[in-house]
């Protein structure tokens, strides 16, 4: 009797500890790898570091050089051009999708696949592809010239103003299906008496999508929201494969300055105060979602 | 159990330590494509000739940022290979930093002051003393012409900058392209490197590109360049932008361009193709460049070694790298020419012979020049915003003032 009771014990103790201990060496990585090194960075950012980390702290240099530099104003503007296109866009092509989709059509699986298959390529092979297409001697020009329209000019690519939206146009190509799916999810979620009931009322098609599914659809809009601009945000291989950056910085997004100036060009510190900026940009988004989110799960 | 966990760790960490052999050097490098790759082959069998084994550590990716990346990382946890393939000022920073192994010994037991050009030497040395040793020496302002399509358009291959226009403007209404170009950022600047030295003589390009002075770079000199610059917007087609440089000179190689503007490696790319120097095409330096040259030197950088066993084999190493031997074959494989003076020149090709005999005429008279466009005359964050505002003149319309305001402010910044 005594026995047993300690033996239940030992298991007892056994499986409120096991949790923990499984999970620590992963909070410990965590721990380390993304918050000890987020410090690091944040306190390379303070230092003149140039080709490796050197401790001499000068305060803010770092952020004024950065903030000096026309290029980054290029890159911040950028990412500002893409962000909100690439966002509305990718979102109101989606939406219509999901919204078509809807319509009980035959054949819907095969081609909610075609939709989603973008998303199953990488960035860096999307950016190739498009590379190809908008290039003007081998891709859309070419092509509409071929077909006897030769004044045809489709320039985007090679032009320093519009490079910026060839981006725009290739990641809205890999990431609709993805928020078409997720409307999708969201539509099916929908509850049928709502519709049945608005129809009753004489509502129009148009009008209960309007007044009753998308406000329904919210917390859908919000977490695609919240998705597509961290991508865009993170957007480095797609620039990288697309344009280079280029015509000559032209379509350099931050993600790309980053890495320029920590890698190639020996300016940690810059290299430093960009991804910090970056970092804030990404918490600017990402805390009213955590904070929404929590406070939703209270309520319910 | 901690403590039997804490042992296995030790012998662990010690097992990755051990397999130093006696004597053994391990090499950083990024020389991983066709000919590079052949070149460093016959550096590993020499020095395993002298009973130095060779430990390759190649970290592949064009231009060396991987390699630099790993070559930190290993540097900064204190084991750093025994040599790195590092060049230009990058030397001085490493130096600095404290890392760089002195193989001055070697250097004065074989000459090195006398069988380098003093410009090139100078690179080598931190302080005064030799911490790297040179493989090679690339001319960068080339221009590489088919001499076919100069013949269909009635024009003659150029020699100054006002003549190219003139040229140009013949191949372009004959319907060729006459500057073939690929729209990235190194070739934008190895162009406005060209136009510099040309428009600019090698005095100019030293005061304003090298030493920094502000008084050159706000000349008017400066305003010639970018006009010069600025015109050549006009000789490239449409699909330059982010065109790789190997592509664009085989569009000197099929006849669809006339001319390309890039360094001697570009010679590899004809010789792959099966043509012939000075019949299938020619090579001539960069309109107004004839009396100068700039250089790209390769090189391997030494780190400090612990061992006894390890420095000899570094010093042997540095001893191979400088050998005539060495010298010979690497540069056949590569396509540019020894760093060494005075060698037999029977094997190489006549550009390579044009390239030496301009390496040494420059050295004796100024010409000589290190190039900026490749990371041999400034530190990185000045050559970093160098590039920018060239590449970004070259892509827009911005007016030559302009170009000159913002490449006098983004240097200023840098420096």
């Amino acid at each position: 009797m005594h026995q047993t009771v300690k033996k239940q014990s030992v298991l007892d103790l056994l499986e409120a500890w096991l949790p923990k201990i499984i999970m620590a060496p992963t909070t410990l990585a965590m721990i380390v790898c993304m918050y000890g090194f987020i410090v690091w960075t944040g306190a390379l950012s303070f230092t003149k570091s140039r080709m490796l980390p050197q401790w001499d702290f000068v305060g803010f240099i770092q952020y004024e050089k950065l903030f000096a530099n026309p290029r980054w104003d290029v890159a911040i503007s950028n990412l500002v051009v893409f962000g909100v296109l690439f966002i509305a866009i990718s979102l109101l092509i989606g939406l219509v999708l999901a919204i078509f989709l809807d319509q009980k059509i035959r054949g819907e699986g095969a081609i909610r696949t075609i939709y989603l298959y973008p998303m199953a390529v990488s960035f860096v092979v999307t950016g190739t592809a498009w590379k190809w297409i908008l290039n003007p001697g081998l891709g859309i020009e070419k092509m509409v010239r071929d077909f006897g329209f030769t004044d045809f000019e489709f320039r985007w690519l090679v032009d320093q103003e519009m490079a910026i939206y060839t981006i725009v146009i290739a990641a809205v190509w890999q990431s609709s299906g993805f928020v078409m799916a997720m409307f999708l999810a969201g539509l099916r979620s929908v509850d049928d008496s709502l519709i049945k009931a608005a129809q009753i009322d004489g509502a129009s098609a148009w009008q209960s999508y309007w007044h009753v599914i998308l406000p329904i659809l919210r917390p859908v809009f919000f977490s695609a929201i919240v998705i597509l601009s961290h991508i865009a945000i993170k957007s480095f291989d797609l620039v990288q494969a697309l344009t280079g950056g280029g015509p000559g910085y032209a379509s350099d997004l931050p993600a790309n300055f980053m890495y320029t100036f920590a890698f190639n060009r020996a300016q940690m510190g810059i290299g430093a105060a960009s991804a910090m900026v970056m970092l804030f940009g990404v918490l600017a988004i990402l805390v009213p979602y955590l904070y929404s989110e929590l406070r939703g799960s209270n309520r319910g | 159990m901690l403590n039997r966990s804490i042992a296995a760790c030790f012998a662990a960490a010690s097992l990755v330590a051990l397999p130093v052999q006696a004597s053994e050097v391990e090499v950083l490098h990024w020389w991983t494509s066709g000919g590079e790759a052949k070149s460093v082959a016959s550096l590993k069998s020499s020095l395993q000739k002298r009973g130095v084994s060779w430990q390759d550590f190649a970290v592949a990716g064009g231009g060396g940022e991987n390699a630099m990346t790993v070559l930190k990382s290993r540097a900064v946890s204190g084991n750093p290979p025994t040599a790195a393939q590092i060049k230009g000022p990058d030397i001085q920073e490493w130096g600095e930093l404290g890392f760089l192994a002195s193989i001055d010994d070697v250097a004065k037991k074989n000459n090195w002051d006398g069988v380098l050009p003093g410009v090139v030497s100078d690179v080598m040395k931190y302080q005064g003393k030799y911490v790297a040793a040179p493989v090679n020496v690339h001319r960068v302002n080339w221009l590489w012409a088919n001499p076919e399509v100069f013949r269909k358009a009635g024009a003659s291959i150029p020699t100054t900058w006002a003549d190219f226009m003139v040229q140009a403007k013949k191949i372009q209404d004959a319907g060729y392209i006459a500057l073939a170009h690929g729209g990235q950022a190194w070739q934008d600047n190895t162009v406005f490197e060209a136009v510099v030295l040309g428009v600019g003589g090698a005095e100019y390009y030293k005061k304003a590109f090298v030493e920094l002075d502000m008084k050159a770079l706000n000349s008017s000199t400066t305003d010639e360049v970018f006009k010069v610059f600025g015109e050549l917007r006009q000789f490239i087609d449409a699909n330059a932008p982010g065109r790789d440089w190997n592509v664009a000179t085989s569009m000197v190689i099929n006849g669809e361009a006339a001319m390309q503007i890039m360094g001697d490696w570009a010679k590899g790319e004809f010789a792959v193709a099966g043509k012939n120097a000075g019949t299938d095409f020619v090579c001539v330096a960069a309109p107004g460049t004839s009396d100068g040259f700039t250089f790209n030197v390769d090189s391997f950088a030494f780190f400090q070694q612990s061992d006894v066993n390890k420095q000899s084999a570094q010093k042997a190493m540095a001893e191979e790298i400088l050998g005539t031997n060495f010298q010979e074959v690497f540069n056949l494989n590569k396509g540019s020419i020894p760093a060494r003076l005075g060698m037999a020149r029977a094997k190489f090709d006549t550009c390579a012979h044009d390239s030496m005999n301009a390496f040494v005429s420059t050295a004796q008279s100024g010409g000589l020049v290190p190039s900026f466009a490749h990371g041999m005359a400034v530190p990185g964050a000045v050559a970093g915003a160098i590039t920018d505002v060239a590449t970004n003149y070259f892509n827009s319309d911005t007016s030559p003032a302009d170009g000159k305001a913002q490449l006098v402010a983004a240097i200023q910044a840098a420096m």
